[in-house]
């Protein structure tokens, strides 16, 4: 999946809950009771560890944001949901992958992995397990360009976001609790 | 000093400082700790026959009381019987505290003998629900299950409770408000309405020429009927009460138009379609009021009142969304109306729509082909002489079907919280359970059940816990020996193609049934016995009476909307489709 600036393919939710147990089951209950698509979802303690963030990418065409974001309100362990526009938010995400390479063609891979600035995280005879931290684009770029060698394993960790720091981060706090 | 107590101690304490005084229950294995304290309180236990009764019988009695309805149950199949009556109450947004047992904390996840995933599986039919791990937590989980179920939108919450939670010993200590709230940092329900909004209603208001207000059940949760009624008579506008809202507003009242929908009456739906504002006060657009909905009320602004922001715009855009309790909203509402009556602002003249709308009342009364001698029963017939004779005060309750919509299109409801019924889920067998509930929340009143043969039969066996426990409720059974409403859609939407719809015309015998169960059972089969039976039953009232009336299998309920089409097109009785040009 690829954004352009301009035009989001994708909303991101941040969503701060209450670290309960069965509080995951209930945000994703509540996207398949009511037919929402969730395309990624990252869900970790944040800085009280009271508390969550869960960090839910939808993309746009499947699912009516204003809905989600009223019904996710109404679960009682949600405290606050904001919306991040990409434009205006830093998104990060993992991705590892094990690539099945002679050890002739490696230095191939080993030089993808620099010019993007992963890292090798396993080497063998026959293959080589490398990470990559960064944009999703970014991911998706080193992902089709791996696939020529011969993906054997793959493993994203869905996106998380934050606010951007250099402009005030269009942050729209959702006013109003729901009942 | 703290005083060391039992987890099922603190359970039965906790819910005597919530004030209950009723719990529907059976006991079972897990739950059996908690029904040991509860020999020694004051709180009425109520022993049911079947899971599920006791679920609606919380329902009914939180359908005339306002109060949270609570019921006890065991783990395992005890918490799957419950299911239908927590999705019944959230979809009615009833407050209902369900309690259940699990087995002990050890055993959870080990597939132990009567375990089931109770909070897994009750997830998405409850507002909210919690497994109590530690005993020390269960006064606060209580006083947050009461908060939750009686504030903001009701609805029933859950708790999950296992057996050595039940058993271990905890330190005693009754959260204060502040602690309840600090407790649910995310669960902050709008109460007042946005005052720019209100100003907003208030100016669409004076402007419309054709004005409707929409009345749902919303308006009866927040016990706004009175503020209703100054509103309509200060804004001189139509009324029209959902199947959830019947009795919000006196159904003699000159601008009650009574139900819209999908059984609603001609009256009703074309006020609502032609109107150029609705006044949605708590009422969700449902499916069954709106019919199609890009047709439906299509030069209507919308002001749209609820409690839950969810439902703005869920179903059609509001032009003046509001989110609080209708009560204070109303009266806000009120309140800017008149201040704008008294700068000198004018209300737009709306006498020619009130005659328009006279006008259909006059050509659409509700309509049945009354017997002619030696015909069949009239369901209909026997509905106007149950609203005839009731005693004042009279409470009704209705199972899911025909006879729940002639029940709501003929009787007449001119006091709230006087009509029980299973509005968003249709839940057949909900009538009985209900009707019990609705009696022990008010004693003092006269509570007939109007069923099916086909509802009757699904949850009856309560009328043995109503006679063991000294309930007397009154059972109206229209019995057309068919499961009637699928068969009204076979005759007119399957080519009469009758498809496992016909139930026994002789079995069960009800009057038997009945008697079995420490019932008087009446068989009413002609005309001339309708008014003595129902005054004979409306004279016993030491036992539960049933009624069985056998009635015309051929009757449909009319008007209707059938699904998917357009509220233009509603079809009328038979012998009104002739003038439905004056429909325009």
């Amino acid at each position: 999946m690829s954004t352009t600036p301009s035009q989001p393919a994708h909303h991101i939710l941040s969503v701060l809950v209450q670290n309960r147990p069965g509080v995951l089951a209930r945000v994703a209950g509540l996207f398949a009771r009511r037919g929402y698509n969730i395309f990624s979802l990252a869900v970790a303690p944040t800085e009280d560890p009271n508390q969550s963030r869960i960090t839910i990418v939808v993309d746009v065409e499947s699912s009516p944001l204003e809905q989600i974001v009223k019904q996710l309100f109404k679960l009682v362990d949600v405290v606050k949901i904001s919306e991040l526009d990409p434009r205006r938010s830093v998104e990060r995400e993992l991705l590892m992958a094990t690539v099945r390479v002679p050890a002739e063609e490696r230095g191939q891979v080993v030089e993808l992995v620099n010019i993007f600035e992963g890292k090798i995280l396993a080497v063998g005879f026959e293959a080589i397990t490398v990470s990559l931290e960064g944009s999703p684009d970014k991911l998706d770029d080193f992902e089709e360009l791996l696939r020529g060698y011969g993906i054997v394993e793959l493993q994203r960790t869905g996106r998380v976001a934050l606010p951007k720091l250099d402009k005030e981060a269009r942050l729209r706090a959702v006013k109003g609790k729901a009942s | 000093m703290s005083q060391k107590i039992t987890g099922a101690q603190a359970l039965i304490r906790a819910l005597e400082l919530e004030g209950v005084d009723t719990i529907f229950g059976l006991p079972g294995g897990c739950i059996l700790p908690a029904y040991d304290p509860l020999l020694d309180s004051p709180i009425r236990h109520i022993l049911v026959r079947h899971e599920q009764g006791a679920g609606h019988m919380a329902e009914g009695y939180a359908h005339v009381t306002g109060r949270p309805g609570v019921a006890m149950v065991t783990s395992g199949p005890a918490a799957t019987n419950m299911v239908t009556p927590l999705c019944d109450a959230y979809m009615d947004s009833i407050p209902m505290v369900c309690i259940t047992g699990q087995v002990p904390t050890t055993a959870i996840g080990t597939d132990a003998f009567q375990e089931c995933d109770t909070v897994g599986i009750t997830r998405s039919v409850t507002k909210h629900n919690e497994l109590i791990m530690t005993a020390d937590d269960v006064p606060l989980m209580v006083r947050q299950a009461f908060h939750i179920a009686t504030t903001g939108r009701p609805g029933p919450v859950l708790l999950d409770l296992p057996k050595d939670v039940l058993q271990n010993s905890m330190t005693w200590h009754w959260p204060s408000d502040e602690e309840v709230l600090d407790s649910l940092p995310g669960y902050r329900p709008t109460q007042k309405g946005h005052p720019r909004m209100i100003k907003e209603a208030a100016r669409l208001i004076l402007e419309a020429r054709q004005p409707v207000l929409y009345v749902g059940g919303g308006v009866l949760k927040a016990r706004a009927a009175s503020a209703l009624r100054e509103l309509a008579e200060l804004i001189d506008t139509p009324v029209v009460t959902t199947l959830m809202a019947r009795g919000a507003f006196p159904d003699d009242h000159p601008l009650c138009l009574g139900m819209p929908g999908m059984h609603g009456n001609a009256t009703a739906i074309t006020a609502m379609q032609k109107s150029d504002l609705l006044i949605n006060l708590g009422a969700r657009f449902d499916d069954r009021i709106t019919g199609k909905v890009s047709s439906f009320a299509p030069d209507a602004k919308i002001i749209h009142v609820d409690i839950d922001p969810a439902e703005q715009g869920k179903v059609r855009r509001p032009d003046v969304p509001i989110v609080g309790d209708c009560r204070l909203v109303i009266e806000e509402i009120i309140k800017a109306i008149k201040d704008m009556l008294a700068s000198g602002e004018k209300q737009a003249d709306i006498a020619p729509w009130k005659s328009r709308v006279s006008g259909w009342r006059e050509q659409f009364p509700l309509h049945y082909s009354p017997s002619e001698p030696g015909d069949a029963l009239k369901p209909q017939y026997c509905l106007e002489q149950l609203r005839d004779n009731a005693p004042e005060g009279t409470i009704l309750c209705s199972g899911v079907g025909q006879h729940q919509m002639w029940s709501s299109q003929y009787w007449k409801f001119n006091e709230p919280y006087t009509w029980v019924n299973s509005g968003g889920l249709g839940t057949m067998g909900f009538s009985v359970p209900a009707a019990i509930g609705a009696k022990v929340g008010r004693p003092d009143r006269t509570v007939w059940a109007v069923d099916g043969d086909g509802c009757f039969q699904m949850t009856a066996q309560e009328l043995v816990t109503a006679s063991v426990e000294r309930i007397p409720i009154k059972v109206a059974v229209l019995n057309n020996s068919y499961l009637g409403m699928v068969r009204q859609w076979q005759e007119m939407f399957y080519e009469e193609r009758y498809s496992e719809v016909y139930l026994s015309p002789e079995l069960p015998d009800f009057v038997k049934w009945a008697e079995s169960m420490g019932c008087v059972g009446i068989r009413v089969e002609s005309p001339e016995e309708v008014q003595p039976a129902i005054e004979k039953a409306n004279s016993i009232d030491d036992r539960s009476v049933v009624v069985e009336f056998r009635v015309d299998a051929s009757e449909k309920v009319f008007p209707m909307v059938p699904a998917g089409f357009s509220n233009d097109d509603v079809l009328l009785h038979p012998d009104h489709s002739a003038k439905r040009e004056f429909l325009r």
